[in-house]
């Protein structure tokens, strides 16, 4: 190795070509980024394999079940709201691989020491934290799309002996493309808390406990009417109205207004993650 | 050119970086030294905007590095901390630094080779020796061809050819007309590769002068002298201006000579051989002492620690005349003297 050749001077022509970096640039970065870490095919290869694999085996043990007269509750859950309950069997434990995503997307800049480098590259910082949710959510929108409109078919496919559903049903069609929004902006809320926590294990502590533990307890608040508000206006509570048919007839929030309840305290949390990420050292 | 002005950086109750200001200029290697702790690091990244300053500021060619719009293309820094995902391969992590400056993937491969790592370009970087992620850091800093480089302890934990080969790129960067800052507390490896040296104890600026002039700023020129006659020379010497001190057990060298050693300071060993000449003492031994570079630099940094050492000392112990005495309830020990 020569010095001469350790220099390694731009050729004249390079040096010229796009002076100027955009915001296509950063999420082409951002793109490299995702892509090259195993972590991001795990998660996406769980997400799809657990949501499909979970709907048709939960469709096919209820299903089973009515046809040989066990679990009347269960039996009565499918009869009343099929889609529902099709696109909640396995996207309810799907949804937890695209928070673990969504959080580690972000904490492993800091646990790896790339946020250094990501933020020598882009030292206005805000951009690399715009360029990241621009290509996650783009990301997890499509497959998440895919995988709720796979498992609607699945699912459909599973009950069809007890009962027929179609997306050109009345809502249908809003429930399972819903769905597929529903896991985007909550990947994308998992991301925020990433951004805010810092550490993998405290963000995705902190999602999941959220998500499974704090959101259905809140449920055994619905019989005072204060309740249901918090109940109603809790992040994952509120964004998952957009996956059912039907409403509860104490239901404070539509389906719409819960998803916008949800996307609002997405943008507060990474709102306030971007001012942190300003603020604080790196 | 990298300039910082009046620099502060305190992390809840210990000042890092305390007022410092300097200028470090193209076309020559600039080591920045200081012992542990010192603050470079956090100067550094001060510097390349990772750390937000107290008070002050730090420009590089004139502008804020927040406000350089392609950074990479401008400065290049090789952080010690690491700043690589293990899972992510040599290639990808470059690959995306290029990709957010619009620079070509052609000029990763460019870099990969300079620096050698290409036949382990698409292996996980986690995998990587010391040697191999420094080189890959180097890469990361070089990928821009970037007029202002800083590299932070760069030499730590290399072999000898990968020392080497560091040395060699930083004066051939230089040589370029290119503006290269590197820290380290090793004062030897200094001595050899910079030009200019800034000198920082406790967060403040010691000394920035030319390497030279920093060692000979250090203990100074000393003369080692051992005479059966010492007291005719100390009278000799101490006529002309010169100090006499007996050398220390370290510098006694020779064992077998039962003439005492001697340190002179403040005359040139040629005067000293003359002085005895003109008086007829015989010497034994007449060496001039050049001040090593770590001697200099021990010297400056200890400087630094005693008057910490004095900072710490509680005020009230030592009432001066003219300062508010303390309060009676409080002065029973204050009393004692």
């Amino acid at each position: 190795m020569t010095t001469t050749a350790a220099s390694g001077e731009l050729a004249s022509g390079q040096a010229e070509a796009s002076v100027k970096a955009g915001f296509g640039h950063l999420m082409l970065a951002e793109w490299t980024k995702i892509r090259s870490v195993r972590s991001t095919v795990w998660s996406l290869v769980i997400f799809v394999v657990g949501t499909l694999g979970l709907t048709a085996l939960f469709c096919w043990l209820t299903v089973h079940a009515i046809q040989t007269g066990r679990a009347p509750r269960r039996s009565a859950d499918l009869l009343a709201d099929p889609v529902s309950f099709i696109l909640q069997t396995g996207i309810g434990l799907g949804q937890l691989a695209i928070c673990v995503l969504g959080a580690l997307t972000m904490t492993t800049e800091y646990s790896t020491g790339v946020i250094r480098a990501s933020l020598l590259a882009v030292p206005k910082r805000l951009p690399v934290l715009a360029a990241k949710c621009a290509v996650f959510a783009g990301l997890i929108f499509v497959i998440a799309e895919i995988v709720s409109l796979v498992s609607f078919f699945i699912g459909k496919a599973v009950i069809h002996p007890v009962v027929d559903v179609s997306l050109s049903q009345s809502g249908v069609a809003r429930a399972v493309i819903g769905a597929g929004l529903y896991l985007t902006v909550l990947g994308l809320f998992a991301l925020a808390i990433g951004a805010l926590i810092r550490h993998s294990a405290g963000a995705i502590a902190a999602v999941i406990g959220l998500v499974l533990v704090v959101g259905p307890l809140l449920g055994l608040l619905d019989s005072y009417d204060w309740g249901r508000h918090v109940h109603d206006w809790f992040p994952t509570q509120a964004g998952e109205y957009i996956t059912r048919i039907h409403q509860a007839s104490d239901q404070v929030l539509t389906p719409w207004q819960g998803f916008a309840v949800f996307c609002g305290w997405t943008a507060m949390l990474l709102a306030a993650g971007a001012y942190l990420l300003r603020r604080r050292d790196a | 050119m990298i300039e910082a002005r009046d620099l502060s950086k305190k992390f809840r109750t210990t000042l890092a970086v305390d007022h410092l200001s300097f200028t470090v200029q193209p076309g020559r290697v600039t080591g920045f030294l200081g012992p542990n702790g010192a603050g470079k690091s956090t100067t550094m990244r001060i510097i390349l905007g990772l750390d937000h300053p107290t008070s002050g500021s730090a420009t590089i060619n004139g502008k804020p590095y927040a406000e350089l719009s392609t950074p990479l293309r401008t400065v290049g820094a090789l952080l010690e901390a690491k700043s690589v995902h293990n899972g992510r391969s040599a290639r990808n992590h470059l690959l995306f630094l290029a990709q957010t400056q619009g620079l070509p993937s052609s000029r990763v491969d460019a870099m990969l080779d300079v620096v050698g790592l290409r036949p382990v370009a698409n292996k996980r970087a986690g995998g990587f020796s010391l040697g191999m992620s420094q080189r890959l850091g180097v890469a990361a800093a070089l990928l821009g061809d970037p007029q202002v480089l800083l590299l932070d302890e760069p030499v730590n934990g290399l072999d000898p050819e990968g020392v080497l080969w560091i040395r060699n790129l930083m004066k051939h960067l230089a040589s370029q007309g290119k503006t290269v800052l590197v820290s380290s507390h090793l004062m030897n490896e200094m001595a050899v590769t910079a030009d200019h040296l800034i000198v920082i104890g406790r967060g403040r600026l010691l000394a920035d002068a030319p390497t030279e002039e920093v060692v000979a700023r250090g203990s100074g020129q000393s003369v080692r002298v051992r005479t059966p006659d010492p007291v005719r020379l100390t009278e000799l010497i101490a006529a002309e201006g010169g100090q006499v001190a007996p050398a220390t057990a370290t510098e006694n060298g020779n064992g077998d000579d039962q003439a005492p050693a001697l340190t002179v300071t403040g005359i040139p060993a040629a005067r000293v051989g003359e002085l005895a000449a003109s008086a007829s003492v015989v010497l034994h031994e007449l060496t001039p002492q050049l001040a090593s570079l770590e001697d200099a630099f021990l010297e400056l940094t200890s400087d630094s620690l005693e008057f910490g050492h004095l900072d710490a000392e509680p005020v009230t112990m030592r009432p001066e005349p003219g300062r508010r005495q303390p309060e009676p309830a409080q002065s029973a020990d204050g009393s004692v003297r």
